[in-house]
């Protein structure tokens, strides 16, 4: 089935165990229970999805919600053509069908709504009724939905409902401790040790300012992205500055409170 | 002898060894004998510094200021201090000399001759701060300005009072240079003579900065970083790099002449001055802001890792030589955190030279000391003291790879004290300059005392101690700052704002009220249903959307099949449609209220009211009834009504607020609603602005009901309060406020569009404000 390759992950994605998440996921995933990850952004829930379903060697299929999403664009929709009307599945259905790992990235982007149509496929019904095409869909048995989820993030209005957490098994992700993180960081750009041990200390320091001014501190990804510039040969300072400081805040005291950090770290 | 004058003795006939000083004193033509005693040591140092021709000026400017008939002391301050002046602005003091005589000769024809002798008095201190000529040159210009308009005069003719403010300025100079820019000084005295130019004891406090606003714009002008500019960045900076959440104190360092207080920490908060200026060292140029940062880094590096030890035990000598130690140990291990910090600390860290200082005569422990802290941050340091090096040696020993403690600085720093000792160490003259690290706070933490001081005695008096302090009745002012429009600055903390509730009265009066409009009540609840938020609406027309909208596609669908082109807008989606909606209503109660509605008496007017009805009485109909229709669609509203006696006085009074429910109470303030005083508008509306902007609702709206252009009885400017609240309008505007102003001031065309821009409507016949303000506001939230 070509369409099932083409969600297959091929190479290994590197990913480090922060704990037993690993095999903890490959328990729930035995029983296909759902999965809920939460942790601040850029702490590695998508790339653990994705290296579970290498490990797994089962097909991902990932979808990134907004807030303009409705139920429609998960679940399918009738579409116009010649002959009428004619009907495609959405992401979510298409997994149910084929059996692949769902990953909803940020549900709480999705209006509350929306989140609801999961709801049947997530207990024991393991089904998702079409109710526009007069369908049930039993999911196929390697189904599994996986859903991220930030915490405490943008607004009390983005929380989930506890009738859709209470479905979920949940792993709780933070930015790892400073030397597994280091390490994380040596291993994804190249970087030596001692740098790269800066960068997660300039990282720290943002993360201090965590609801004082910033939403979230400096996630790994970003000091990844420092790193793999510093390993191209710009300039630390200035890699730092670009990659870690612009782009998480606009505020111009938290950006001087910053610069000064990366200028005090480098001597 | 004549009666009335007092005999002098003729100082002129006095003679000098020199017959230099003997020529010049001839040339002066001066009896005085003050000025006879001194001649000599001044003409000896302006024959030091002066060439002939200055020589000569000099003495001719001197005989000037001595024939000016003031006494002795304006020509024994310009002999005395010339000199000085010359050689602070040296190199240009040929056209300085004319413009310092103009400027004598314009205040001896003014009536403001008195001020001659202080002017001459500071100048010399003023022109050392200032070293140029041309600095000095606009600090006259600043003196003239401020005398040319604080001197009074009677009929507008010739000005007759003298200035009561500039001597005192003159007096000051010194000081206000020592904080300010010649911009920032004349700032300051613009506002002096704005502000107090009629009123002449003021006048004096605001020059001689006895009065609290001469501080406030003191301080807003100085020069060098302010720690209120940078207070959120300090903040920051502390979270950030030192997870310490302490809060920041500023301490003044305008006012304290003789004791320069340095930064410290306990229980309160950690105190740092209120300002630093930028420093241009030999060895790099620091910023006000880093000085503040390092101030922060090390009292943050105390805080954790400084333990506190007993001081009983030691000599003030070995105290000093402790924090010595304890200080480079907690910088060594900031250092070690953020090495970028090293070059900070070195900048400003002072370097002294391994010679500066003569035991033979002074004590030197603290230029020693100085010269070890030094040492011990810089590994590239000058010094070849072998004391000095094997003491750097045992400190980075001691310290390691790990943090040390407190007490091992101690036994380090009791072993240098009695290794370096000399007797010298105990004389009172001791060895200051270039020893003081002003960025390392006072380290009161890292001494405990068992027994209170011996030199000391205490004397609390119990009785003060156990007081309590009163209890409050009623809310304390909050201060507004008011727009100068003239200056272009906020004139600080001056607006009063009383806040209390308003008294009650009757509610039935205000049930009454509504009956009588029961007809317009029934028409405006038509209108209220249709306003009624309906929670889910539907966008048809959609080419994305969430469903399929049948009845378009399959009219597409037609339109396809018939090869017309189809619409693809064939889809809908939802959107939910909230209200919300804050408002407060804010009423202008002042004196004005109080008239009559215009008009014939006995004629029937408008949906109810009569003529002969005071506004006041219209204005309750019309809010009651606004209210009444606010509270049916749901809305969170507030209402408050304002007036003012004086920038010291505005009351707002509090009738309604958010979460307070239509009912009696409230109906009952509102019936008790009475008019007086004036309309200093700018102040109420940032006292309603800031209850508004604390609001969560998306839109927030302050309806604004005045009957008359904002006035006060302590402004004569016309503009002032116009301009004032147009500022305060804009100010909400940036909080995300909005102000509509309905006037019922017929003639309100002028000065509404001034200040509220498009947002305002003028009630041409008063007698429809019942039915057009609740209109209004739908029109408004629609």
């Amino acid at each position: 089935m070509s369409n099932k390759e083409q969600y297959l992950v091929r190479t290994e994605p590197f990913y480090q165990a922060q704990g037993r998440e690993v095999i903890l996921y490959e328990a729930a995933y035995a029983a296909r229970l759902p999965v809920m990850l939460k942790g601040p952004t850029g702490c590695g829930k998508s790339r653990f999805v994705e290296y579970m379903a290498w490990k797994l060697g089962k097909p991902l299929i990932t979808v990134a919600c907004n807030e303009d999403m409705t139920a429609s664009d998960l679940v399918g929709r009738y579409l116009l053509d010649a002959n009428g009307t004619r009907w495609l599945d959405g992401p979510l259905t298409t997994a149910a069908r084929m059996g692949a790992i769902c990953y909803l990235d940020e549900i709480v982007e999705a209006r509350q709504d929306t989140t609801v149509v999961i709801h049947p496929l997530t207990d024991h019904r393991r089904t998702l009724p079409l109710d526009k095409k007069g369908e049930l869909i039993e999911a196929h048995p390697d189904f599994q939905l996986v859903i991220s989820y930030t915490p405490g993030y943008q607004s009390l209005m983005k929380d989930l409902k506890q009738s859709t957490k209470q479905r979920f098994t949940a792993f709780d992700f933070d930015y790892p401790e400073a030397a597994l993180e280091t390490q994380i960081v040596a291993q994804e750009s190249g970087l030596d040790a001692a740098t790269a041990a800066t960068l997660i200390k300039i990282a720290q320091t943002a993360r201090n300012l965590k609801g004082h001014g910033l939403d979230e501190g400096i996630s790994t990804r970003l000091v990844v992205y420092a790193a793999t510039l510093i390993k191209r040969g710009v300039p630390p300072q200035d890699a730092c500055r670009m990659a870690m400081v612009r782009p998480i805040t606009d505020d111009a005291d938290i950006r001087a409170t910053l610069d000064h950090a990366v200028d005090a770290s480098f001597a | 002898m004549v009666t009335g004058v007092r005999q002098v003795p003729d100082a002129r006939g006095r003679s000098y060894a020199h017959p230099q000083v003997q020529a010049a004193w001839q040339a002066l033509d001066c009896g005085f004998a003050a000025v006879a005693d001194v001649f000599e040591e001044c003409m000896n140092a302006a024959l030091a510094s002066f060439s002939k021709p200055q020589l000569d000026a000099y003495l001719e400017a001197a005989r000037v200021i001595g024939k000016l008939g003031r006494g002795p002391e304006p020509l024994l301050a310009f002999l005395e201090e010339w000199p000085t002046v010359a050689a602070a602005a040296s190199g240009d003091q040929e056209p300085l000399l004319p413009q310092v005589m103009g400027t004598i000769r314009v205040m001896q024809k003014s009536p403001n001759s008195k001020a001659i002798t202080p002017f001459l008095q500071t100048l010399a201190a003023v022109a050392r701060r200032l070293q140029s000529a041309e600095q000095i040159e606009v600090y006259l210009d600043i003196a003239l300005n401020l005398m040319a308009r604080t001197t009074g005069s009677i009929h507008g003719h010739h000005t007759t009072f003298p200035s009561p403010g500039l001597p005192h300025f003159l007096e000051q100079a010194p000081r206000l240079l020592s904080l300010l820019s010649t911009a920032g000084l004349r700032n300051w005295t613009d506002y002096g003579i704005r502000n107090y130019a009629n009123h002449p004891e003021r006048q004096i406090d605001y020059f001689s900065l006895q009065s609290a606003d001469s501080h406030a714009v003191l301080q807003r002008e100085r020069h060098g970083t302010l720690f209120a500019d940078v207070e959120r960045k300090l903040d920051l900076y502390l979270r950030a790099l030192w997870r310490d959440a302490e809060q920041l104190v500023p301490y003044s360092t305008a006012f304290d002449e003789l004791r320069k207080p340095i930064p410290y920490f306990d229980k309160l908060g950690m105190r740092v001055p209120d300002v630093f200026d930028d420093v241009q060292g030999p060895r790099g140029a620091i910023g006000g802001l880093e000085r503040y940062r390092a101030v922060l880094a090390h009292m943050a590096g105390h805080r954790r890792w400084s333990s506190s030890i007993i001081a009983d035990n030691y000599s003030p000598f070995q105290r000093m030589a402790v924090e010595f130690f304890e200080d480079c140990r907690i910088e060594t291990l900031l250092i070690r955190e953020y090495p970028g910090l090293r070059r900070i600390f070195l900048a400003l860290h002072p370097l002294p030279g391994e010679a500066e200082c003569d035991p033979e005569t002074t004590s030197c422990l603290r230029h020693r000391l100085a010269m070890l802290s030094y040492a011990l941050l810089d590994p590239q340091h000058p010094y070849t003291n072998p004391q000095l090096l094997e003491f750097t040696a045992r400190f980075h020993e001691t310290l390691g790879e790990g943090t040390s403690s407190t007490r091992e600085m101690a036994d380090l720093a009791l072993s240098y004290v009695a290794r370096t000792r000399r007797q010298s160490d105990q004389f009172a003259k001791v060895h200051f300059d270039n020893t003081v690290i002003d960025y390392r706070d006072d380290n009161r933490h890292l001494w405990q005392y068992i027994e209170d001081s011996d030199d000391e005695e205490f004397f609390d008096d119990p009785v003060k101690q156990n007081k309590k302090p009163a209890e409050v009745l009623s809310l304390p002012p909050r201060r507004y700052p008011e727009w100068d429009y003239q200056s272009q600055t906020y004139r600080p903390d001056w607006a009063s704002v009383y806040e209390a509730l308003h008294p009650s009265g009757n509610a039935a009066d205000i049930d009454r009220l509504l009956e009588k409009h029961a007809a317009l009540a029934r028409h405006l609840k038509r209108l209220l249903d249709l306003l009624k938020p309906q929670d889910k609406v539907r966008i048809r027309y959609q080419e994305e959307g969430s469903d399929l909208d049948l009845d378009i596609a399959i009219s597409s669908l037609i339109d396809y099949k018939c090869g017309v082109a189809p619409d693809p807008r064939i889809n809908m989606s939802h959107r939910t449609d909230g209200r919300s909606i804050d408002v407060l209503l804010l009423l202008d109660l002042s004196e004005s209220l109080n008239g009559q509605v215009g008009g014939q008496v006995g004629q029937k007017v408008g949906a109810g009211g009569t003529a002969g009805q005071t506004i006041l009485e219209l204005s309750q109909e019309a809010v009651s009834l606004l209210a009444w229709a606010i509270d049916c669609l749901g809305d969170a509203y507030a209402i408050a009504g304002f007036r003012s006696n004086t920038r010291h006085e505005v009351r707002y009074q509090h009738i309604k607020g958010f979460s307070e429910r239509w009912d009696d109470t409230v109906k009952a303030r509102l019936a008790a609603m009475e008019a007086g005083w004036s309309t200093r508008m700018g102040a109420a509306l940032r006292h309603a602005g800031h209850y508004l902007a604390a609001r969560p609702a998306e839109k927030k709206i302050l309806l604004l009901l005045p009957d008359g252009e904002p006035a006060d009885i302590d402004v004569t400017e016309p503009g002032h309060l116009r301009s004032d609240a147009r500022k305060a309008v804009e100010e909400l505007a940036a909080k995300g406020v909005t102000t509509f102003c309905l006037s019922l001031d017929p003639n309100a065309d002028e000065y509404v569009r001034d200040i509220f821009g498009k947002r305002w409507r003028v009630l041409d016949r008063i007698e429809r404000l019942p039915e057009t303000l609740p209109s209004l506001y739908m029109e408004l939230t629609r």
